[in-house]
């Protein structure tokens, strides 16, 4: 293995692991949780200062700001106040921006899952974007090419995807482990080879929409599409996803194959010399972080979007990585962040629209907050009060040096 | 347990945000012209409206009816394919009077919208349904006729013998430029009895260079000088920002490359290029924008398909601007001409891309 120094990439102790006592302080979920919050904070902080800047009002007002500096001051406070607020009522206004902020969480949460499960056994998963369009090519191309019987037919599109995104991910797995090929390189080239193959396979008459010149495939039958909620955009996809996060709790922290993948993850040489192989781990690990991505794709042509364009995946796959690192590694985190995610990119929506504040806020706000909670000092260096919490942010850095 | 207490902070904050700004909305400064109540929308494709491309010239064709007809605009920019189903909905709960979407990804949207809402009218880029309906205007455009001029032009021009192309992604928006460019190139040979070799882009075969996206100018550049190693003296990029690239290449030659740029009049979009562009495809999607949004409002709303075409100027070769004195007056004659044998159908154009009419 040329790649053993790896270590613990995730941070974060296990969920259950009881809440160790800082010397004379609160105990360290609090102190992590006033991290996440002030980063929050902060990271709304950063956006209304972008808002205020680019607002035209607040431009005008401040033209004759040293004869009415109030005005300034007023222009800049609605602005703000106009775009958080068309940007909460999007996301949480009612049952449909719910529903809505759901629908956007879905892939967000198996893509971050697919990332998390990959940091916990030491290796950084670029791929989910990858392993998510194979995913969604397979799924896609099941959905539409098959015709089938209802529920069979949506049952198989699914295994289709999470077969897709497990053989894209089980290559990086085996390099791993036969060659010690690291998974970040890989990961990464085989983004392009999905992206591209994609592209290419939606120029043959397989994969292109009878009677149209444009890459772009039929829409899946109705029977492999996922059932509805009501009149909004939520499907079954996003209880998919919740079950999912469950099962990698489970497989972390309950079963033995998932004790071997942390023991892995934390050292890799201790768990070969304690007799684990450390290849086998890598495998698996890869293997299941693929089909859960795969699942991801699979989400996004029977759930939301249903034909196949090059557009299928977005930046979901990159957006997933962000999830993780919000969500620190593990899966009620992971859950919780990709429903952060999915709230902004739903309520970014409905800002736009209200206040015409460009798209683009949305993921500053995203890359902020992100960027405040993989380096708490940062935050603690603004914020003051906060007490110190030892560890987190150094094994954060030192992951990335595997 | 920390978790929950994290999603609470969340909610808490944006409370707290909201709460502490909350002040009362000031009055909407849209212009007070004669027909505010009216609302024309825009859905982006995921490109964006800054994309120096189709959607960026199809708003500005929304701007320009908004400006001519004191309309409302709304626009919503569409971040992954995702959001187009999501940002029509909002389209038609906002009550817009016509909604243009922007390329062929929002087809399926666009239709599902527009037969579930028949009293808003639809305009749609780049696309037409396969079933004509009642309130969608398809605006298409056969940029290969002007493409064709272009291929012409850059025959005549070339002194090397060899022109060179490459597209963004190869999708027929982007080869109907290059089929229009290589067939004119053709005619060049059989006019003139001349050999002038495309490079890049082979009509009968359908492949050619791609960039894979349109926004790496790096690669636009790289694909740029491939074909300038090869032996082009004319490059004709097809790429939007990643065309950028193929500029920079032909400006770093020191006139011994030149361009021709498409979508827009590149001495106005990209000035800075303007030494090295002997012309430019226009592809009149903002004027079409706006004629159809304006039909809207006059009441003259029509679905039948518009295509840009030589005759109508929906597409166009630009003017030549620092090469006016370079290019031969003869040579301009015979453009004149071969736009001429266009209209009139004495030249026919094969390319498969071209938009058929509904």
């Amino acid at each position: 293995m040329s790649n053993d120094t790896v270590t613990e990439p995730a941070p974060a102790p296990a969920p259950e692991a009881p809440a160790k006592k800082q010397r004379g302080g609160l105990p360290s979920w609090a102190v992590q949780g006033l991290v996440s919050l002030s980063a929050i904070v902060l990271a709304l902080v950063v956006g209304a200062i972008l808002i205020i800047v680019g607002d035209d009002q607040v431009k005008t007002a401040m033209g004759y700001f040293g004869a009415a500096p109030m005005d300034t001051i007023s222009a800049a406070a609605t602005a703000v106040g106009e775009a958080y607020k068309a940007l909460a009522v999007g996301a949480l206004g009612g049952l449909d921006p719910i529903a809505e902020s759901l629908t956007q969480a879905t892939p967000l949460i198996c893509g971050g899952l697919a990332v998390s499960l990959a940091f916990r056994t030491g290796l950084f998963n670029i791929g989910a974007q990858g392993q998510l369009i194979v995913g969604a090519i397979l799924a896609g191309y099941v959905g539409f090419a098959w015709h089938l019987p209802p529920v069979l037919h949506l049952v198989l599109a699914v295994i289709a995807g999470l077969i897709g995104g497990a053989i894209w991910g089980g290559i990086v797995g085996v390099l791993k482990a036969r060659t010690g090929a690291h998974e970040v390189i890989v990961t990464i080239m085989l983004n392009y080879v999905a992206i591209y193959l994609l592209q290419w396979l939606l120029t043959t008459t397989a994969f292109k929409r009878p009677g149209r010149e444009d890459p772009i495939s039929p829409v899946v039958d109705a029977n492999a599409q996922f059932p509805q909620f009501g009149d909004t955009r939520l499907h079954l996809g996003f209880i998919l996803a919740l079950l999912a996060a469950v099962f990698v709790w489970w497989l972390l922290n309950r079963s033995t194959v998932g004790f071997e993948l942390r023991a892995v993850g934390a050292n890799a040489d201790a768990s070969r010399t304690a007799g684990m192989s450390v290849g086998r781990a890598y495998t698996i690990a890869m293997v299941v972080a693929g089909a859960l991505a795969g699942l991801a794709g699979a989400q996004q042509v029977l759930g939301t979007d249903l034909p196949l364009t090059d557009g299928v995946a977005a930046s979901v796959g990159f957006d997933a990585i962000t999830v993780a690192l919000l969500g620190r590694g593990t899966p009620l985190g992971t859950v919780l962040a990709g429903l952060l995610f999915g709230a902004l990119n739903a309520g970014g929506l409905q800002m736009q629209l209200q206040t015409q504040t460009p798209l683009t806020l949305t993921t500053v706000l995203q890359a902020v907050i992100v960027l405040f909670v993989a380096a708490p000092a940062l935050v603690r260096s603004v914020v003051r009060f906060l007490p110190k919490e030892r560890g987190v942010g150094a094994v954060l850095a030192k992951g990335w040096n595997g | 347990m920390k978790k929950y207490l994290r999603g609470l902070a969340i909610v808490g904050a944006v409370t707290v945000a909201v709460a502490a700004c909350g002040s009362p909305p000031a009055e909407d400064s849209a212009a007070g012209g004669a027909n505010k109540d009216f609302k024309a929308c825009m859905v982006s494709d995921s490109g964006g409206f800054d994309d120096k491309s189709f959607n960026q010239t199809s708003y500005a064709g929304l701007q320009a009816a908004v400006k001519s007809k004191g309309i409302t605009e709304v626009k919503a920019e569409s971040k992954s394919d995702n959001d187009y189903p999501t940002n029509m909905t909002a389209m038609v709960t906002a009550k817009c009077n016509v909604i243009v979407s922007v390329g062929f990804k929002l087809e399926d949207a666009t239709d599902k919208a527009a037969k579930a809402n028949p009293d808003i009218k639809f305009a749609i880029v780049d696309s037409a349904p396969v079933q004509p309906i009642t309130n969608v205007k398809p605006l298409g455009f056969n940029t290969a006729q002007a493409s064709f001029q272009a291929g012409y032009l850059a025959a005549a021009m070339s002194t090397t013998g060899k022109v060179g192309t490459y597209g963004g992604i190869k999708i027929p928006p982007v080869t109907i430029f290059m089929d229009g460019f290589a067939e004119g190139v053709r005619y060049y040979n059989t006019q003139k009895s001349k050999s002038v070799q495309v490079l890049g882009w082979d009509d009968a075969k359908q492949s050619g260079l791609f960039t894979g996206d349109f926004e790496d100018k790096a690669k636009g550049q790289n694909t740029a000088q491939n074909l300038i190693t090869q032996g082009a003296d004319i490059i004709f990029p097809v790429a939007g920002p990643a065309g950028l690239g193929g500029l920079q290449a032909a400006k770093a030659s020191n006139g011994k490359v030149n361009a021709i740029w498409v979508d827009t009049d590149g001495c106005e979009s990209a000035a800075e290029f303007c030494s090295v562009l002997i012309s430019s495809v226009k592809k009149g999607m903002d004027v079409a924008v706006q004629n159809a949004i304006e039909s809207v409002v006059d009441n003259k709303f029509d679905n039948s398909q518009f295509i840009g075409t030589l005759e109508n100027g929906g597409t166009a070769l630009a003017p030549f601007h620092e090469f006016d004195s370079k290019v031969p007056a003869e040579l301009k004659t015979e453009l004149d001409q071969i736009k001429a044998d266009i209209i009139s159908g004495k030249i026919t154009i094969a390319s498969k891309a071209q938009p058929k009419a509904s």
